[in-house]
């Protein structure tokens, strides 16, 4: 039989799921020991057991001079600029998708536009950010918004588009205006790809959220990466990259259960 | 004056000339077939009665109003395919034939009450009714075109304008909205015109049936001259006409 033929049955397709991650915390904790052998005190690759401990330590012992816990102060603040970034980002590309996707002067004046600025490098904008709009909570927000939102502009004014031009005549012959067509025809049928954009986007806006927060924060889970960096503690770094990655991955799967509970249209057909 | 009249009809893209010299003149009530080779132009006709498209030159009138600049509500539309909306439920589409014409596409309350009233008894009419509540993507082909048909008919247009409605469908099937929508237009008298590529459906449907092609063809350049309608038959009483002359005109008996 040939290899695309062969599927792995239930039991085995999990365990087969598990052997990445698996193989990935044995190598690191092979390494890990052959390194603390060589060196009790070696900073490098601490012990599972160190950054458990870590762990621990991080999300439950109060700061001594803050009396706060620094890793859920850092999670909150970096959570708003992340979801402030994307949500503005949302409302700006299906305002602007909309219009490109629905209305011909709209495109011939925008959509040559988009797709140059779509080219800019966000990061390389970063300093002119924190001129324009100082080292405070703005500037990390328009990073994202400047990062992402082009991208998913042309994405959705490429799917209005693609809506069959046969859905729109017919709109019009049953009277219905441009904002009929727009609010009840186009863009029920593009808040899917809305939210599809939105989960693909979430990884640029992580990227360009530690970086802004890198350079100038005072707080935030990036800013804490940088700042622990300086004493090689491995062990938070480690732990709050394993933490960003969980919140990453959890916000993933609540915008794809959002989007199948909302639009149990778009399975119909399967 | 005829219901719907089309007045020395042009259309061209670019130098490419489309349609030439198109005029006809149709009663209300009339089912009028359009049959054709590919290319003919007998779409670009279909989407000029739409008004998606304007003549070059030329009008088209219904009931002696001015030619349209856009798909209005005086024209349904039936296309082969996506000619209803994917994220409605069935019942949805039908209440959105009414609902659409409002400010924010919508009704509410009473007039929202109404509206799904009618919207059963077309899905009774046109039988969808046991899957009022389920999406266009998991009806079979040939009820979301029974539905596209329902939902062009509940806005009440003055003609229905059908683009090769039933050609993605089986033999089958075929057959079954045949008989289907002729029993809708002995009910409704509603003038269609209706676009196939199925000569036997064009007859068997249709009270006319207007046949384009191009008249002439220069050698040098194809595109030249236009296609317009070569042959207008008219099929009823088995296509001999004037069948029932004396009762439109009992006095040419006596003679």
């Amino acid at each position: 039989m040939r290899l695309i033929n062969h599927r792995p049955a239930r039991p085995g397709a999990v365990l087969l799921a598990a052997v990445p991650f698996v193989v990935l915390i044995v190598a690191y904790s092979i390494a890990s020991d052959m390194r603390l052998a060589a060196n009790p005190q070696d900073k490098l690759l601490p012990a599972l057991s160190t950054i458990s401990d870590t762990a621990q330590r991080l999300f439950t012992v109060p700061d001594k001079r803050s009396k706060e816990i620094l890793l859920w102060k850092d999670t909150v603040a970096s959570l708003a600029r992340l979801m402030g970034g994307v949500g503005i980002s949302a409302a700006l590309s299906l305002t602007f998708g909309l219009a490109i996707g629905l209305l011909p002067y709209a495109r011939s004046a925008l959509s040559s536009f988009v797709a140059v600025v779509s080219m800019v490098p966000a990061l390389a904008l970063l300093p002119i950010l924190f001129i324009v709009f100082g080292l405070g909570e703005l500037s990390k927000v328009v990073l994202i918004v400047v990062g992402i939102t082009p991208f998913m502009t042309r994405d959705l004014a490429q799917k209005v588009m693609d809506i069959p031009k046969e859905q729109i005549v017919k709109a019009q012959t049953l009277g219905a205006s441009s904002w009929v067509i727009t609010a009840r025809v186009a863009l029920p049928q593009i808040l899917p790809r809305l939210i599809a954009n939105m989960r693909l986007s979430l990884g640029s806006a992580w990227l360009f959220l530690i970086a802004a927060e890198a350079v100038a924060s005072n707080v935030g889970l990036g800013y804490r990466i940088f700042l622990v960096r300086r004493y090689l503690a491995m062990d938070v770094i480690l732990t709050y990259v394993i933490w960003i990655t969980l919140l990453a991955y959890v916000i993933d799967w609540l915008l794809k259960t959002v989007s199948r509970r909302a639009f149990p249209w778009m399975e119909a057909g399967l | 004056m005829s219901f719907v009249s089309v007045r020395n009809v042009w259309q061209r893209y670019g130098d490419r000339s489309i349609l030439e010299r198109v005029s006809v003149s149709v009663e209300k009530g009339e089912f009028i077939s359009i049959v054709g080779a590919s290319g003919c132009g007998k779409s670009t006709f279909l989407r000029m009665l739409l008004a998606e498209e304007r003549p070059y030159k030329g009008e088209i009138r219904i009931e002696g109003g001015e030619t349209a600049v856009e798909p209005n509500r005086e024209r349904g539309v039936v296309f082969q395919k996506y000619s209803v909306f994917p994220h409605m439920t069935v019942q949805e589409n039908l209440i959105a034939a009414e609902g659409f014409r409002t400010t924010f596409g919508r009704l509410h309350g009473a007039a929202r009450k109404e509206a799904a009233q009618r919207a059963d008894q077309m899905l009774e009419r046109i039988g969808l009714s046991h899957v009022a509540q389920h999406y266009p993507a998991s009806l079979s082909g040939g009820m979301q075109q029974r539905l596209a048909i329902g939902q062009a008919m509940a806005a009440k247009p003055r003609i229905l304008l059908l683009d090769e409605p039933f050609g993605a469908l089986d033999p089958g099937t075929r057959l079954q909205m045949h008989d289907f929508l002729m029993e809708l237009r002995d009910e409704t008298q509603m003038t269609v015109f209706m676009v196939t590529h199925d000569l036997e459906e064009a007859f068997k449907l249709g009270d006319r049936v207007l046949v384009f092609d191009k008249p002439r063809w220069d050698p040098q350049d194809p595109n030249l001259i236009g296609a317009t309608i070569t042959y207008d038959f008219d099929v009823r009483h088995g296509g001999i006409p004037h069948q029932d002359i004396l009762d439109q005109f009992p006095s040419l008996a006596m003679g």
